[in-house]
């Protein structure tokens, strides 16, 4: 599976925050996305999981699969780790496997090493152990695209290697996936987007 | 299916949790309903007359005041994102979440309605006749308070706006909602006829309301 953007233009406000961005991506490619704050790495990962509309360009899925959008091929990994803090680690894991169906809890939380603690509200876990919680959903499912926003952040060390093992095997078996960083990924990346500052 | 069930589930299962408003709404109708009586004086003929309405309000008021984090929660902590990014239409997200949030405040209030009732001295039959419009009419409030609620999360607002700026969208509800609870009373007044709007009300709400506050969250976000 190919994915690629053309000219992008992402439009915040009456702000552009870049224009004409271009990238491809072939099955096991692994594209970081770089550059200091402000010149739209999120805002790139959010155009391409079709979360916002760009102002001009597009982002196609080659071969298309018939289906409008890349919605249902993407996981999401953002800045929000999107749980719920009242509910358990597993109560919030279990969700999303009856919404979008099938996944193990028990093999996800092992992963991502939460198993010890799937009973704790996740009020109680730390930042990054919750982040932990929301890398186990990438695992949860299988989805050939990945976008991850800043997934180091807030991650130890044996979190970084974790992630490294995950996405590599994602990797490995055909998946892809582009990630927004600041620090060295632990997996090296085929290529490198270089966002622009801003204006 | 699953991921429809699995929705209305999870958010009924939020609003009953701690920071759910669930029993916050059942304790708020029965503070509105209360309170009417030392207002209007211990008259007892006029407490069973305007005391259909008095739930009404009541109900109307509990299911709207609960609604304000229907969306912006999700929004604050990035399960909306995550919900768009799914299989399920997010008209039928907003649909189970409304559905979610009728079982935890709407049907709740309505089932204790008759209870509250005794409080205003209502008939047996008023009794009944309210029962059976609330637990038809209060979908119809929690839909288009979701409408509200999208909005909410759009503006990143919550409190007591949502209220406002729903309460007037829901006056046919309560028109047809008291028109009929209160006709039993009132022995040549018909009962189905405005009985039958008011599920009118609820299956077009059910309609309207899941496209409108989808519209709302995929473009009122950007």
């Amino acid at each position: 599976m190919r994915l690629s953007g053309r000219d992008l233009t992402a439009i915040r406000g009456l702000k552009t925050v870049f224009s004409g961005v271009s990238f491809a991506l072939e099955a096991g490619d692994l594209l970081a996305v770089t550059g200091p704050n402000g010149s739209g790495k999120s805002t790139l990962l959010r155009l391409v999981a079709g979360l916002l509309r760009p102002a001009a360009g597009s982002v196609t899925i080659d071969p298309a699969d018939g289906r409008d959008g890349v919605a249902h091929l993407v996981h999401y990994l953002g800045h929000l780790d999107a749980l719920k803090p009242a509910l358990t680690v597993r109560q919030n894991i279990e969700f999303w496997i009856r919404f979008w169906g099938g996944g193990d809890v028990a093999a996800a939380l092992e992963r991502v090493g939460l198993a010890a603690l799937e009973n704790l509200p996740v009020a109680v876990l730390s930042a990054g152990q919750k982040r932990r919680a929301a890398m186990a959903r990438l695992v949860l499912v299988d989805r050939p695209i990945w976008l991850l926003d800043e997934p180091l952040t807030a991650l130890d060390a044996a979190g970084a290697t974790m992630l490294g093992e995950v996405l590599s095997e994602h990797l490995e078996a055909g998946g892809s996936a582009i990630a927004a960083t600041h620090r060295d990924l632990p997996v090296a990346a085929r290529a490198t987007l270089a966002m622009g500052a801003t204006a | 299916m699953t991921a429809f069930l699995a929705m209305i589930a999870h958010t009924a299962r939020l609003s009953f949790g701690s920071g759910g408003g669930a029993l916050v709404a059942l304790v708020f109708f029965l503070a509105v309903v209360t309170a009417v009586p030392f207002a209007v004086g211990p008259d007892l003929n006029l407490l069973s007359r305007i005391g259909p309405a008095v739930l009404w309000i009541g109900a109307l008021l509990a299911s709207l005041l609960v609604l304000d984090r229907l969306f912006g929660d999700d929004r604050d902590d990035g399960s909306l994102d995550l919900l768009k990014l799914s299989d399920l239409p997010l008209e039928l997200v907003v649909l189970a979440k409304g559905i979610g949030a009728w079982l935890a405040t709407g049907l709740p209030v309505a089932l204790a309605s008759p209870f509250f009732g005794l409080l205003l001295g209502l008939e047996p039959k008023a009794l009944a006749a309210t029962t059976a419009t609330l637990i038809v009419g209060t979908p119809a409030l929690t839909l288009i308070g979701a409408i509200g609620a999208a909005l909410m999360a759009a503006l990143g607002r919550g409190g007591l706006l949502i209220a406002v700026l729903v309460l007037p969208f829901t006056i046919p509800v309560l028109i047809f909602g008291v028109s009929a609870a209160a006709s039993v009373s009132l022995p040549p007044a018909p009962f189905m006829a405005p009985f039958l709007i008011l599920v009118a009300l609820t299956l077009a709400s059910s309609v309207i309301a899941p496209v409108a506050a989808a519209a709302v969250l995929r473009f009122g976000l950007d």
